[in-house]
């Protein structure tokens, strides 16, 4: 397999020593993700499957859950079909499919996903894809938003609904941390199952068992590997008889991994960040010059105006003025005429009786 | 700095998250810039007057 | 409640009916917490969201869009002579968000832990982590927004300038914020294509969201300008009574321009994938409900009540609005989510979850009524008459 190198935040100066080593630098755009390369997973053949419910009994007992109700060797819990639960990581369907004359049993747990919806949905990263191929959950940062159930393709993950205080998802780990401590070498369901129905092996090798199976057994097997390539490729495979819509896998899932989903949408975030405040900006700064351009527009007329009405005035002003003191002068003059007429009057009056003494005289 | 992914998820969370850093960045610096753009604005405005 | 109405009697049909739904809130909340979600929600594997992220988020947040649309308009884009309305939607804005929130806590398994996003391990690939930052970011920005007004009624004056001083900044990041976390939250379903009707699911789901929260937005103001009027029509003083009018149109006709653009898209997005098949089957006929009744309807009528200055209709077109957002986040996360799962594994909310969602819609009315009555929200306070 080709490992391939991707860059980070120092892209460019990267590419740069990459060319140099001889490291294929494909734009991320482009990039594909092979996944850990020594990834481990299961492939469960549905042709072996006799519904025996042991898988079920062991995962109950290797990772200390609640009993059932019902005991494990109650095979009439089979007439009902169930979904993996808080208590029962995996459970065992039977299935009556039309090319069948026999029922087929199907094992369902988590997928491990090699590109997991529920990681990639998750806002603590409670969820991570280990190099084993398991992928597991750490309760100590679960918020509990349940984001992961709404994204899981598979319907997968349960949660423990009633408990108040610690409630927490609950899924298939692929038995990791009992294999990490060193408790077990194979999941616990592989180990108990006893016609052979499950093998655990590198991904890569399963492909190829798979594969060999349906070389050596023609006619045996529909066509095709469960997981190989559904949304994007999981570490648990699946092969059988039937198709694989008859035994209730979604076959329109795709083929696209998890992140791709939401990827363009979050890559849009950044585009907001980075524009919006500029085209904003850019439009609150033009108003707010259209607005002032506005303003002065209307202080230059207003003042134009007064300025107008100023002239008027002083004109209007300056007529009143000067009539008043035309009028002024007329009156003064003619008051003054007055007086002159009336002081002459006086004066003619005076004389008269003088002038008629005179008059005899003259 | 030279990572090896191997899922997309990793690659992912990587790029991601700096782009959560650098868009906290971007805003800090739109601020800042606007401030510098528009100083002399006021200040003219001031002088004017 | 109320000092307001210290003359009349505290017994009023509004007093009794908030008692009540607060009563049997307070025990179903006692409920929630000590037995559990199962005690009180429907929830199931198959459907880890119910009616509260479907109502009180997706709806909460959609109905609280009021905000960004209210001040961008008024501080950004000119219409200053709206003013009067800024503050009304921010508080409404404000206490949406923080309603949200609190609904959060009785939807999350650990509500203690909400903050684990933000401060303790990021998932910076997860879309609810962009809404989860973008949510406290911006009730952060709504707070200091609304700031103004409470500090203007407790009179410290410096702190309120200073505030003052940055409203464009947080105009312009409410707005920054908003984009990004109303489209996210339609974003948060491109996760499950398997799991939502193709009518529903769609690329364009942020663009979706986002187009649609201003439509919500422009109608919620209308709406609760309405309720307001009714009730608090004392504390409004002549500015924003005289603006009332002329603003309902103005917001009326934005809000059927808008809507015309988001049936175009919606329609784009059908066309882009290739979904015509689907709208003859029973689903169908509910998306061509909801594209009728609840988009091209109300697009028409804010249209016709706009051109006539008909109040009246505006009003009632706005209510039918936000029925129409309501319609759209319900069958984005319950009608159309799991719509291939038998009838027996589909999601319907249980009494209880109702009851709080009302709970919670009753607390935020109440603090609504509480602050508009003391602070200034309605009226511009005497000491700053001239700042607009």
């Amino acid at each position: 397999m080709k490992r391939r190198t991707f860059l980070g935040l120092m892209g460019a100066t990267a590419v740069g020593a990459a060319a140099g080593t001889g490291v294929l630098a494909t734009p991320a755009e482009a990039a594909h993700f092979e996944g850990y390369p020594d990834a481990m997973g299961v492939l469960f053949d549905a042709t072996r499957c006799i519904g025996c419910r042991k898988c079920e009994a062991a995962c109950n007992q290797v990772n200390d859950l609640e009993q059932p109700e019902r005991p494990f060797d109650d095979l009439a819990v089979l007439e009902e079909k169930r979904r993996t639960h808080a208590e029962s990581y995996t459970i065992v369907n039977r299935f009556q499919p039309e090319s069948s004359s026999i029922p087929v049993f199907l094992k369902t747990q988590c997928n491990h996903c090699m590109e997991p919806a529920c990681a990639s949905a998750c806002f603590v990263r409670a969820f991570k894809k280990n190099p084993d191929g398991s992928v597991t959950y750490d309760a100590d940062v679960c918020v509990g938003c349940r984001y992961c159930m709404v994204a899981c393709p598979f319907n997968v993950p349960a949660y423990t609904y009633d408990d108040p205080i610690t409630p927490e998802v609950r899924k298939c780990h692929m038995c990791h941390p009992h294999m990490a401590a060193g408790k077990r070498s194979l999941p616990g369901c592989v180990e108990a199952c006893p016609k052979e129905a499950l093998t655990w092996g590198r991904r890569d090798d399963l492909l190829r068992i798979a594969r060999d199976r349906m070389r050596a057994n023609p006619g045996k097997y529909v066509d095709g590997i469960y997981g190989e390539r559904e949304m994007g490729g999981t570490n648990w495979l699946y092969i059988s008889g039937v198709p694989f819509e008859e035994l209730g896998l979604r076959t329109d899932l795709g083929v696209k991994p998890a992140p791709e989903f939401t990827k363009g949408a979050l890559a849009g975030v950044a585009m907001v960040v980075g524009l919006w405040p500029v085209l904003l900006t850019g439009i609150y700064g033009m108003s707010k010059l259209n607005a002032k351009d506005a303003r002065k527009a209307q202080e230059a007329a207003v003042s134009a105006m007064k300025a107008e009405c100023e002239a008027d005035h002083q004109a209007a002003m300056k007529q009143a003025q000067e009539k008043a003191a035309k009028d002024k002068q007329a009156a003064v003059e003619r008051e003054v005429k007055k007086a002159l007429e009336e002081a002459q009057k006086a004066a003619e009056a005076e004389q008269a009786p003088n002038q008629d003494k005179d008059g005899d005289a003259s | 700095m030279e990572h090896a992914f191997f899922t997309l998820q990793d690659f992912l969370t990587h790029t991601k998250g700096s782009v959560y850093i650098l868009m906290g960045l971007a805003l800090a610096g739109f601020v800042g810039w606007w401030r510098f753009l528009v100083a002399r604005d006021e200040e003219n405005h001031k002088n004017v007057r | 409640m109320s000092t307001e109405t210290n003359k009349t009697s505290l017994i009023t049909p509004f007093n009794v009916i908030a008692f009540v739904i607060c009563s049997v809130g307070l025990y179903l909340t006692v409920l929630r917490f000590t037995g559990g979600l199962a005690a009180v929600s429907n929830l199931t594997d198959y459907n880890p969201w119910g009616l509260w992220i479907g109502f009180d988020l997706l709806c909460g947040v959609a109905l609280a869009a009021g905000g960004y649309v209210t001040s961008s308009a008024v501080y950004l884009f000119g219409l200053k002579k709206y003013h009067g309305a800024v503050r009304p939607a921010i508080l409404t804005a404000f206490l949406g968000y923080a309603f949200v929130v609190i609904a959060l806590h009785y939807d999350v398994g650990r509500p203690w832990r909400l903050v684990y996003p933000l401060f303790w391990q990021q998932g910076p690939t997860s879309v609810l982590f962009e809404i989860g930052l973008c949510v406290f970011l911006y009730l952060s920005v709504l707070f200091l927004e609304f700031c103004p007004a409470a500090l203007e009624w407790l009179g410290l004056k410096k702190l309120r300038n200073l505030l003052h001083s940055a409203t464009i900044a947080l105009t312009i990041m409410g707005v920054v914020l908003s984009t990004m976390h109303q489209s996210s939250l339609g974003a948060l379903y491109l996760m499950a294509p398997s799991k939502l009707h193709p009518l529903w699911y769609s690329g364009y789901l942020p663009v979706f969201f986002f187009v649609s929260s201003a439509v919500a937005g422009l109608s919620m103001v209308i709406f609760e300008g309405t309720l307001s009027h009714r009730w608090l029509h004392h504390k409004m003083d002549n500015h924003y009574l005289n603006e009332h009018d002329n603003f309902v149109f103005s917001f009326a006709r934005a809000a059927s321009w808008v809507l015309l653009g988001y049936f175009f898209i919606k329609v784009f997005g059908i066309a882009a994938d290739n979904n015509w098949k689907y709208l003859g089957t029973p689903m169908g006929s509910w998306f061509l409900v909801e594209m009728g009744v609840f988009v091209a309807l109300p697009c028409l009528l804010y249209a016709i009540g706009a051109r006539e200055r008909n109040l009246a209709l505006c009003k009632w077109t706005a209510a039918l609005a936000v029925l129409g957002i309501v319609v759209n986040r319900f069958n984005v996360s319950m009608v159309a989510f799991n719509w291939q799962l038998p009838a027996a594994e589909r999601y319907f909310p249980s009494w209880h979850e109702v009851w709080i969602s009302i709970f919670i819609v009753t607390l935020l009315v109440l603090t609504f009524r509480f602050i508009s009555t003391r602070m200034p929200i309605f009226y511009t306070h005497p000491d700053y008459q001239d700042e607009h």
